[in-house]
């Protein structure tokens, strides 16, 4: 069983999002470790890109952060291979075709492999593109996650069926960032998708509050929570590892209650 | 050429957010109906004509000609559109397919204004809402513009990601249109973004290289030597080549915006500078770092400050069909006072760059030779900021 997977196996997986480089790389690497220490279950890395089209502005503004600390891709890969010498919670990054593009999808996938990625996440390649990435991908044991949109209706059967790792599916239409209310027809999404396949389906976009993420993990098998994390990060700054730890617990501790 | 499964070559594509699939989906298929159309056609044609102005003259410029002395030059004058550019021929097909598909509300990015104008102008005729999204920077450099399209009743929203210019308002358009899909046509302005875009625009401004070839024929009885327009996405470039891309006589000529100089860093001029990349939905040339991040494009033509090109222009470029020229802010300037004293006709910015490589080309060739420049837009929106890049302090 791969280690995202195992993210999953027996309990409702939380899945924070950070992006890397903001406001340091040496603080990234902090943050992941209290995150996994307070118990996320799987943690989303985002590798900052000049345009990242499918974010809100909180997350927009992380990657400009990252951007100018002139953070690139080179430097996020030697940071989770020194991650790896503690942490063993499953990491799958979340970036932009370019960046994968750009590097070589070969050399990126099996850079991957090596510093101990486990996933990837292109929110800008859809299932029609995804074979370019994918291929490469499962060479080195990769998983290539797929995306299920509220507007993916005819579609799902399609992704469903060819999903790894864990189905990213989006709560709601627009971009990253916090919502006050969900829609709630996302329940049926996540049935459809069952009658299809067994991957785990965790929901994302739009989720703030350790309420909402219980909620989200319910109907589903785990929630993902970015622009409130990366908001604190940008208050908290070199202070945030402790800030965002408790967070972590928070959420944890309502997906017990 | 057509695009076969969305693709010019190893160019174009659907790189875009799994929200959007369905609505891309839909407009390839209500594209595919209503193109062949015969009632489609039929009211097209009928705006172009009596509303938008069509057919544009091909004009002799006897002047020009005569005083570069070489080969003959005519000027397609797409700058006598209602609207004053060619960005009219695209918007008023998409603004009838998305009226067509049911759809009430209209959003776009400008960089210059021009399709800005022109999207505002389509959904006022056609009773619909309108937002415009267009970069604070380029709002500053066009503010007539943005009077004109709040006058025409759409929304201008001023882009403040980024840079500011016109790639941040593609990507606050393509947000906006994951946030709202059911009403809402994204009515994309160039040849660029995901499949269908690059086709759909494309044939909509082929209608000008239609025309050249019938005007052409009856004026001179033979095809031109060449082609010249200027490129950003690339739509009125496309739109002058596309029916001449199987006559193979005929030369096809892009001209960049090299900014300062495409040694510089102040430069958009993407053939010339750029490598193969995926951005904004499309895989084709975009001016981009090591590392992928796209590169803070510089151009006096907001309409010309583009990172990337429209992928069946890359594949144009990559088989040798078509080829893609530098010219820089100065040599654009130049040509924009020189086309204003010589012909009485001030062309937009944007084709100063096309009338500029014309200037260069036409002192080469015999005088039995004839190429045709694309005045893709008129330049009066450019007046003061041409202005005060040669030190007047003109405001509008």
């Amino acid at each position: 069983m791969s280690r995202i997977r195992e993210a999953f196996e027996g309990k409702k997986a939380f899945i924070p999002f950070i992006t890397c480089g903001d406001p340091d790389l040496d603080t990234t690497k902090e943050i992941v470790r209290q995150m996994e220490k307070n118990g996320a279950d799987l943690i989303e890395l985002g590798i900052p890109f000049s345009d990242p089209t499918a974010e809100g502005p909180v997350i927009q503004e992380a990657n400009i952060r990252a951007l100018k600390n002139k953070i690139t891709t080179d430097d996020v890969f030697q940071m989770v291979r020194e991650l790896r010498n503690d942490v063993k919670v499953p990491l799958v990054f979340m970036t932009y075709a370019n960046v994968v593009f750009t590097y070589g999808i070969e050399k990126f996938a099996s850079t991957c492999a090596e510093v101990g990625i486990d996933g990837i996440i292109l929110p800008d390649v859809p299932y029609e593109e995804k074979a370019e990435f994918d291929d490469v991908c499962k060479k080195y044991n990769v998983d290539f996650i797929s995306m299920i949109a509220p507007t993916s209706e005819n579609r799902i059967d399609m992704i469903a069926k060819e999903a790894r790792g864990f189905i990213y599916v989006v709560s709601s239409l627009g971009v990253t960032g916090e919502r006050s209310n969900i829609n709630t027809e996302i329940g049926t999404l996540i049935d459809r998708i069952r009658k299809v396949t067994d991957v785990p389906c965790a929901i994302g976009f739009g989720i703030s509050t350790p309420e909402q993420a219980k909620a989200m993990a319910e109907i589903s098998d785990g929630a993902i929570v970015g622009s409130t994390i990366v908001r604190m990060i940008a208050k908290y700054q070199k202070d945030a590892p402790e800030e965002v730890g408790n967070f972590v617990k928070e959420v944890k501790a309502a997906y017990n209650k | 050429m057509e695009a076969i499964n969305g693709r010019f070559g190893i160019h174009g594509g659907q790189y875009i957010p799994e929200t959007l699939m369905n609505a891309v989906n839909e407009l390839e298929e209500a594209y595919n109906h209503y193109k062949n159309d015969p009632e489609f056609n039929r009211e097209l044609t009928e705006l172009l004509n009596d509303y938008g102005n069509r057919p544009s003259r091909l004009y002799y410029a006897k002047k020009m000609s005569e005083d570069l002395g070489g080969a003959k030059i005519y000027l397609k004058r797409e700058d006598l559109n209602h609207t004053g550019a060619h960005k009219v021929n695209n918007v008023l097909g998409q603004a009838l397919l998305a009226k067509k598909m049911g759809k009430t509300r209209l959003i776009a990015e400008t960089g210059a204004g021009q399709h800005g104008v022109a999207t505002a102008t389509a959904a006022a005729l056609m009773g619909m809402e309108c937002v415009i999204f267009m970069g604070k920077e380029d709002t500053e450099r066009q503010a007539l513009n943005v009077y004109r399209m709040r006058l025409l009743g759409a929304e201008v929203v001023p882009v403040t990601s980024g840079t500011a210019t016109l790639k941040d308002a593609v990507s606050e358009a393509m947000r906006e249109w994951t946030n709202r899909i059911d009403d809402t046509h994204y009515c994309l302005g160039s040849v660029m973004g995901p499949h269908p875009f690059p086709t759909i625009v494309r044939d909509f401004q082929a209608v000008i290289s239609k025309e050249i070839k019938e005007q052409m024929l009856e004026k001179e009885g033979r095809l031109p030597d060449a082609v010249i327009a200027c490129v950003g996405g690339g739509s009125n470039a496309i739109g002058s080549f596309y029916n001449f891309i199987e006559d193979e006589g005929v030369e096809l000529i892009g001209c960049e915006a090299a900014g300062r100089g495409i040694d510089t860093f102040e430069t958009a001029a993407t053939v010339n500078t750029g490598s193969v990349g995926i951005f904004h939905g499309m895989k084709s040339y975009f001016c981009q770092d090591e590392y992928g991040q796209i590169a803070p494009v510089y151009s006096i033509s907001a309409g010309l400050d583009y990172p990337g090109v429209g992928p069946e222009h890359a594949h144009l470029h990559d088989i040798g069909r078509a080829k893609y020229v530098p010219i820089t802010d100065d040599e654009a300037v130049n040509a924009f006072e020189y086309l204003s004293r010589t012909e009485g006709i001030i062309p937009a910015i944007e084709s100063s760059h096309a009338i500029a490589y014309a200037m260069k080309l036409a002192p080469q060739l015999d005088s039995d030779k004839i190429i045709v420049v694309t005045v893709s837009g008129r330049g009066d929106k450019d007046c003061a900021a041409i202005a005060r890049y040669r030190g007047e302090d003109i405001h509008e």
